[in-house]
């Protein structure tokens, strides 16, 4: 064997070894919540994800409430961030002069830098007293035949965790979609114009749909930051674990009612009850990051599979 | 016949920033000519038929200097309406660029931005489009499937076909076939001839001999200047200018 097939296979195995350690974290990870969890899998089962009871006293769990926090949050944050991150995306890209892009697309990359616990500071003390004094009234006063927009309002509660979570999810929208929109070939662009496009014509039905995959991904990747983000949510959202369907009442994520009890846990049952919302968590990530990606393919698939060839 | 698509440029300048591109053109493109513009890499031409269509107000700090008409009308004045000149005096490019589509979408797509949704129309503009384009035969039983999915020359002819559907007069061609093989190739030069009795066609090629086999008047470009511009026989039989000759015999280029 020559001293090049050696380093080779010596090189190859060390790089084989990253990728295997990767998958060994993962499966710990998911071993470890299973096996914590054990009790309170045994105790409540399936129950678990459909009870909305959580009574510590009673040594009574059930996690409904924070799935549907998480959910509600998440989607409404979504909504909130899509059309304002890619259409930031599509000015900056397309619009904006040179300098004004660079300087705001630093300015949007530092700003998905910023720590969460500041971003749930700047909650409390501007955000909440901004939802309680002028948006929510607003909502109240003109949409306030949607049961969405009824009930008390606190200022601190699902809508304000979901505009939060709209706010820290926007910089990953618009750096990725920015990147892709900016990929699409100019010659594209070109032939459409050539058409007599016009420019919103040429950036709508063929920029984009260029781009959607990579939006998508965009998307999927802040859905995952908004589902797992724990300080500021908790911070805001009122932690209450109900479920109402007003957006303007307190609410509990699966993320924030790990950060908030793990400390007051202090008998097993309430410690496996919060793993397995651990758990629970966990297996949301994966099954949105599954699902999403099915999406994408069925968006995509047969495309790019095609433009390859 | 139609008797529109005739371009006349006068002492044309075209300046990228401070490089100037081109550099006193003057050329008149009768209707219902082939005209191929021939020259090395840089020398212009491409950046002459961009300026056809104004496509080349697309890249920022350009200028242009000169007149261009179309039919007689001055296409650089304030007033002109680029979204309608560029439908007059359709394009395609060198690498196919079907939109990521059905087959039909991609022909239909001129006529829907406009507005026109009635299907009887567009399915008549379709049929005739991609039978004048030479693809009808082979993709009229899945029109629903995705332009991506057909063979490179296939989508080349889907591009002309999508270009013609919004019934232009002049077509600028830039450098269709470099991506294509010789069969494929000679099939866009058979539909260009076919296409001649309609449009008029400005096409721009790095090969000689196409130029010949193809156009009714040639142009040689280098360096931003229009060297000759003559009847194709002449131009390849009989040049008029050294350089002409010593490029079409290969001294250079």
């Amino acid at each position: 064997m020559s001293r090049h097939d050696t380093s080779d296979l010596i090189f190859r195995r060390v790089l084989a070894a990253f990728p295997i350690t990767v998958l060994i974290i993962v499966a710990g990870i998911f071993f470890e919540l299973v096996y914590s969890s054990l009790p309170s899998l045994h105790k409540f089962g399936i129950g678990f994800l459909y009870h909305s009871i959580w009574n510590p006293v009673e040594e009574n769990f059930g996690a409904l409430p924070f799935i549907y926090g998480t959910c509600v949050t998440s989607l409404v944050a979504l909504l909130l961030a899509i059309p304002i991150g890619v259409g930031a995306a599509i000015y900056l890209v397309e619009y904006a002069p040179v300098k004004v892009s660079r300087v705001i697309s630093t300015l949007v990359d530092l700003l998905a830098a910023i720590p969460s616990v500041i971003y749930g500071l700047w909650g409390i003390f501007v955000l909440v007293p901004f939802m309680r004094n002028v948006v929510q009234p607003f909502l109240g006063k003109y949409f306030g035949f949607l049961p969405l927009f009824q009930g008390p309002n606190y200022g601190i509660g699902m809508l304000a965790a979901s505009v939060m979570l709209a706010i820290i999810i926007v910089p990953f929208i618009i750096s990725v979609s920015r990147e892709v929109i900016a990929a699409v070939p100019f010659v594209y662009k070109e032939s459409a114009y050539a058409l007599g496009a016009t420019r919103w014509e040429a950036l709508s039905n063929i920029v984009l749909s260029y781009g959607k995959a990579g939006i998508l991904g965009a998307v999927i990747l802040a859905l995952g930051r908004a589902i797992g983000e724990v300080m500021a949510v908790t911070m805001i959202i009122g932690n209450d674990p109900k479920i109402a369907l007003s957006l303007f009442s307190p609410g509990y994520t699966l993320a924030s009612v790990i950060a908030n009890e793990f400390a007051e846990a202090d008998f097993p049952m309430y410690l496996s009850a919060l793993i397995e919302i651990a758990l629970v968590l966990f297996l949301v990530a994966i099954i949105v990051n599954i699902l999403a990606r099915l999406l994408i393919w069925s968006v995509t698939g047969a495309q790019s599979a095609e433009a390859v060839k | 016949m139609n008797t529109n698509g005739r371009i006349e440029v006068k002492n044309l300048n075209f300046y990228y920033g401070n490089y100037q591109a081109l550099k006193n053109v003057s050329m008149t493109v009768e209707p219902h000519q082939i005209v191929a513009m021939i020259g090395p890499s840089g020398c212009g031409k491409s950046t002459l038929i961009r300026i056809f269509n104004r496509m080349c107000d697309l890249i920022p700090s350009t200028r242009v200097e000169g007149k261009v008409l179309i039919d007689g009308k001055d296409i650089y004045t304030k007033d002109t309406d680029v979204v309608s000149l560029r439908r007059k005096v359709g394009m395609v490019f060198q690498k196919s660029t079907p939109f990521p589509k059905s087959i039909y979408d991609n022909v239909a797509y001129g006529l829907k931005i406009i507005g026109i949704k009635d299907h009887r129309v567009l399915n008549e503009t379709v049929e005739k489009c991609l039978r004048r384009s030479a693809l009808w035969d082979e993709v009229k039983d899945h029109l629903g499937k995705s332009a991506l999915s057909l063979s490179g020359g296939q989508q080349q002819r889907l591009c002309i076909a999508r270009a013609i559907a919004v019934d232009p007069e002049i077509i600028l061609m830039d450098e269709p076939c470099s991506a294509l093989d010789p069969i494929a190739t000679a099939r866009i030069e058979e539909l260009m001839a076919a296409l001649k009795d309609e449009y008029t066609i400005v096409i721009v090629t790095h090969n000689m001999q196409q130029a010949a086999r193809v156009s009714d008047k040639t142009a040689f470009l280098m360096h931003g200047q229009l060297i000759e511009y003559n009847k194709t026989t002449d131009f390849f039989t009989n040049p008029s200018n050294k350089i002409t000759e010593d490029y079409i015999t290969g001294r250079f280029g």
